[in-house]
């Protein structure tokens, strides 16, 4: 996978969270994700279209989008609900958004649709594109989250 | 801003932009905000209701942003209600596509609640 088509999407989770919630997330070390398991407590998919066909995921530890969605709504969540779960599938929208966006200005255009949540211990996100899986762990003051991010090899 | 009496709709299928929103235009003073769930719903409120802006959401099942701004700027009765696009859609030819539907402003996700403020200050009190 080429790294041009993965730092838009690492800005953009930098770009969304610090605009919206203030907070800077620092990205870890990348590495090639290859079993479905999320490494959290809930997620969201979303589906790319367009020059290049994949998919991007996010995934959040309860811990964290406690805070990030309480911070995001003006509340004050103290477990997944529905609402804390929906925030994950705004955020992803958000986030592919904007990765599309900054390819765009290179000449990539890409189309997205609806981001799916899941959520749950041990839960899935299934990747359909066949090229690598690759995740990006982010900390943040309030907890971790991961992006995956996998595209078609051709 | 002078915007108590002022009704807004707002249409998003998350919840959570749609209660952002809401704090922000909260925030602002405005009198009155109602919420819709994509474009289709917002059309029943805006058949029966009389609204003052709508803040809409592109990306949405049903109907979308775009097919509800047409939707607005086809009907006599809604034809000339100011509509601020707010979405994560933000390359150029989407922007176009809006503002050829006769958009009234467009706001790219993510924003801050001043930017989202300076929009509804240019479009309303100018």
């Amino acid at each position: 996978m080429e790294v041009r088509m993965i730092n838009p999407f690492l800005s953009a989770a930098v770009n969304v969270l610090t605009t919206m919630a203030n907070i800077t997330p620092q990205p870890g070390k990348p590495f090639l994700k290859t079993k479905d398991t999320a490494m959290g407590d809930v997620s969201a998919i979303i589906g790319i279209t367009g020059e290049a066909q994949g998919s991007m995921a996010l995934t959040f530890t309860e811990s964290c989008i406690l805070k990030l969605a309480s911070s995001l709504m003006g509340e004050d969540y103290t477990e997944l609900n529905d609402e804390v779960k929906d925030s994950v599938g705004e955020l992803t929208n958000m986030i592919c958004g904007d990765a599309r966006r900054r390819l765009s200005e290179t000449g990539i255009i890409l189309q997205a649709g609806i981001p799916t949540i899941v959520a749950g211990k041990s839960h899935s996100i299934t990747h359909i594109a066949d090229g690598p899986r690759l995740a990006v762990p982010f900390q943040t003051k309030w907890g971790s989250f991961i992006i995956e991010i996998a595209f078609n090899k051709s | 801003m002078d915007c108590k009496g002022l009704t807004v709709l707002v249409v998003d299928d998350f919840t959570t932009m749609r209660r952002i929103i809401r704090n922000i235009l909260r925030d602002l003073g405005f009198g009155t905000v109602i919420d819709a769930e994509d474009g289709a719903a917002a059309v029943k409120i805006l058949e029966t209701q009389k609204v003052d802006l709508v803040i809409s959401d592109w990306n949405m099942p049903t109907m979308n942003g775009l097919e509800l701004l047409k939707w607005v700027r086809a009907n006599a009765a809604t034809r000339n209600l100011p509509f601020l696009m707010v979405t994560a859609e933000s390359q150029k030819e989407n922007i176009m596509e809006a503002v050829k539907a006769k958009v009234s402003n467009y706001v790219v996700k993510p924003f801050t609640a001043q930017s989202l403020a300076e929009k509804l200050q240019k479009l309303l009190f100018h």
